[in-house]
């Protein structure tokens, strides 16, 4: 199973799961929900924190967070 | 009777245009106050709907649920839970950015099914459009049953639309999208007696975010929900995912099919280059020093005019007012002290204003997305960012914006550190001190010294504020989990208009705030500087008499009255008092006068230019200008070394002790409202005090 961690730059993916029980419930009121298409759009300095493109918002998250989130790439 | 004014309340999440709406809606027919018992800035206006009905308007901060995670967010939760609140709004308008609707339906479910009338407002219609979204607004209000309207803020399109439907009481309803059938009812039941909530979805939301605070009500809810073994966060996260459903449906319904989009996000193609992975922190350094070069540069003239008029103003009082005790009051108490700030307000406004558009462009957020993996050793997170920056402007808002960060202890500790950053106030004592210390500026292309000696201060109190939250942060112990959610919003152009509203709302609190504190303390320290223990003041009065009397030669005269001035406000109560604490500064470098300022600024930093224009104006002759007053306090000469007072030495220690010590009233009181206990400005007042002390000592005895 993959985790948002793992997704490549630039690369996309189906949100399948998401994990974490506070955390969870932050992430679906920011739209970062199951089935929601994803993008890896740009990496902070030291490779830490991610921003993610959804298909209508621009979130940010860190790696620790990300973790949480199991995805689908597509290919 | 019909109600001759209606309160409304403007909600939405962060981003969605709320504050551009509400200008537009008030102008400058508004106030900004506190939310009762709370520091949360709370922003009123009001407006005619017609010849004999006013609305009420209320700006409730941005939050994307009602079961809010942050202090920020709670603010308009407890509002629109408590229909005895004062506050309580009539018809609440909700504010949407129709680029982002799905997200922004889930917050505008929760409010409707509190039960209060509500309209939807779709704004940003324009950024949408370019993304290839549209709306029918007719199927929109067909399925969501309340009236939707479109608008503008920002182009102001659209308010006269939203003021009719104001007046419309036909148009004031309610709706309901989440059903509570999964839920046992029986529990129900219950919480709705603890809670005094008919509406049952109140009920359990309120029983919700009640039963984390720690009160005999919410040990009541806690057993409710064991007993019923009621799984809180999984129901939040049911009931969130349950109104995406619902809102999925809606939205495909309205949403026009077949509209082409035109082309990538300019978002997309700005953040590559501001938030780059190698070169994104030094973007961010170089913006840095290009506004404050430019806050420097710009604000010389309108600086010099200030000056230059105030002087005028000064001799046009004392030359008109009789003379006596009140003309001698108003020229050197009042006016003295108050043009010692006066003239620093074109670089406070302009500080505010490029501060005020780096946050409408939407770049503050992501300075908060580069910078998170740096301030996380240092026991905060990327939101400590904006405070931070805003903290060179004024550590009082910046402390009431760390209510958006989630964790409790990351927030104390950027509470803690965040007076350490330059704020404007130290702006006048660093200038000045700054221009007597280095009489010429030598320039190194755009820059010159004055304006990087003034960088290295900025500088200086950064990093003091990393390493006392490094400090702060092994002292500091708490388990919440932590995490760093943010939204980066679209890139925009900003708002002149906006920008003016907030630019006179800073301006004009700066001058009153300030002002109000100058005043005070630049007329007991006149009391206090021109009057003395009787026998000693005529003693000097008596001596001085015979001399002037005896002499014939104008400059001599002069030259005497001087002297006589001085020795008066040696003799002086506030002389008195400098010359008591004097043993105690005089290891970094300070003497009895400094000791009148560094005690009078303990209000306010910038008392301390208003002082040191007070107690040289006291020792006066003749000449009223700000300028002046530089040239007096060069030539003063210690009696007890015999060598000039000031020189670079107690310059330096003067600035790192302006840089670290916590010398502002206001700051103490909100960090004590915002911690909710007097333990926190103790504890920061002493740390921060022990710091100016120990660095003014360290760097007086290195550069003497």
């Amino acid at each position: 199973m993959k985790n948002l961690t793992q997704l490549g730059f630039g690369k996309k993916a189906i949100i399948t799961k998401v994990n974490g029980q506070v955390l969870a419930l932050k992430l679906f009121e920011m739209g970062l929900l199951p089935g929601e298409e994803v993008e890896l759009e740009n990496v902070a300095p030291f490779g830490d924190p991610i921003a993610i493109n959804l298909s209508e918002s621009k979130v940010c998250l860190r790696m620790q967070d990300a973790a949480c989130i199991e995805i689908k790439t597509i290919d | 009777m019909e109600k001759k004014e209606i309160t409304v309340a403007l909600v939405g999440n962060p981003n969605s245009g709320k504050t551009s709406l509400f200008n537009a809606l008030t102008g400058l027919n508004h106030k900004v106050s506190n939310f009762p018992g709370t520091t949360v800035e709370k922003k009123t206006g009001s407006f005619k709907l017609s010849a004999e009905k006013n609305a009420h308007i209320i700006d409730l901060p941005g939050t994307y649920s009602l079961y809010p995670k942050s202090a920020d967010e709670l603010v308009t939760y407890e509002i629109l839970r408590n229909k005895a609140e004062t506050n309580y709004p009539d018809l609440v308008v909700f504010i949407a950015d129709a680029s982002n609707l799905k997200r922004n339906l889930l917050l505008f479910t929760q409010v409707a099914d509190l039960k209060v009338p509500i309209v939807l407002a779709l704004n940003m219609l324009d950024v949408a459009d370019r993304r290839g979204i549209k709306y029918d607004i007719d199927k929109l209000q067909e399925k969501l049953k309340v009236p939707v309207i479109s608008l503008n803020a920002r182009k102001k399109e659209g308010i006269d639309k939203l003021k009719e439907l104001l007046l419309n009481d036909d148009l004031r309803v309610t709706a309901e999208y989440f059903s509570l059938q999964n839920v046992n009812s029986q529990l129900l039941d219950d919480l709705s007696k603890v809670t005094d909530k008919r509406n049952k979805y109140a009920a359990l939301q309120y029983a919700i975010n009640a039963s984390s605070l720690i009160s005999e009500k919410a040990k009541r809810l806690n057993e409710i929900f064991k007993h019923y073994q009621f799984d809180l966060i999984g129901f939040q996260e049911e009931e969130v995912l349950t109104r995406y459903k619902i809102i999925d449906e809606t939205v495909k319904y309205a949403r026009l099919k077949n509209v082409s989009q035109l082309k990538s996000s300019i978002t997309s193609k700005v953040d590559k280059i501001l938030t780059h992975r190698y070169y994104g922190i030094s973007i961010f350094l170089v913006l840095l020093l290009l506004v404050f070069q430019a806050m420097f540069s710009w604000s010389e003239y309108p600086k010099d005019w200030l000056e230059y008029g105030l002087g005028a103003f000064t001799n046009y009082v004392e030359n008109t007012l009789p003379a006596g005790v009140l003309n001698d009051l108003v020229v050197h108490g009042i006016l003295a002290g108050l043009t010692g700030v006066l003239v620093f307000l074109p670089q406070i406004i302009l500080l505010f204003l490029f501060i005020a558009i780096l946050e409408d462009v939407g770049y503050m957020a992501r300075v908060g997305f580069i910078m998170d993996r740096i301030m996380r050793p240092f026991g905060m997170n990327g939101k400590s960012i904006v405070p931070l920056i805003g903290g060179m402007a004024c550590a009082v808002p910046s402390i009431m914006a760390t209510r958006s960060i989630e964790n409790k202890k990351e927030r104390l500790i950027t509470i803690l550190v965040t007076p350490l950053m330059s704020c404007s106030a130290r702006l006048p004592v660093y200038t000045l001190l700054i221009g007597m210390m280095l009489e010429d500026s030598a320039k190194f292309g755009p820059f010159n010294m004055h304006g990087l000696v003034l960088m290295l201060m900025y500088l200086i109190g950064f990093f003091a504020a990393i390493l006392s939250a490094w400090i702060f942060k092994l002292f500091i112990k708490q388990k919440e989990k932590t995490y760093f959610i943010l939204e980066l919003p679209g890139y925009k152009v900003p708002v002149f208009s906006n920008l003016l509203i907030t630019i006179y709302e800073k301006g004009s609190a700066f001058v009153f705030g300030a002002g109000k504190i100058i005043i005070a303390v630049s007329v007991i320290l006149w009391v206090i500087a021109s009057t003395g223990p009787q026998a000693n003041i005529s003693k000097i009065e008596n001596k001085y008499e015979t001399l002037l009397n005896n002499n014939t030669n104008d400059s001599v005269k002069k030259e005497l009255q001087l002297k006589m001035n001085a020795e008066k406000l040696e003799a002086s109560y506030a002389g008195e008092f400098g010359k008591l604490i004097e043993p105690a500064i005089r290891p970094l470098g300070f003497d009895w006068k400094i000791g009148i300022a560094l005690l009078t600024s303990l209000a306010a930093r910038e008392v301390f230019v208003g002082t040191m224009n007070t107690i040289y104006s006291v020792n006066d002759d003749g000449n009223n200008s700000f300028s002046h007053i530089k040239t007096k306090m060069m030539a003063e000469i210690n009696p007890r070394t015999g060598k000039p007072s000031y020189n670079t030495a107690t310059f330096l220690s003067l600035m790192i002790f302006y840089a670290f010590a916590m010398q502002c009233m206001s700051t103490i009181a909100i960090v004590k409202k915002e911690t909710d206990h007097i333990k926190w400005p103790i504890i920061q007042f002493l740390y921060l005090t022990a710091l100016a002390y120990g660095s003014s000592f360290l760097v007086f005895n290195l550069f003497s």
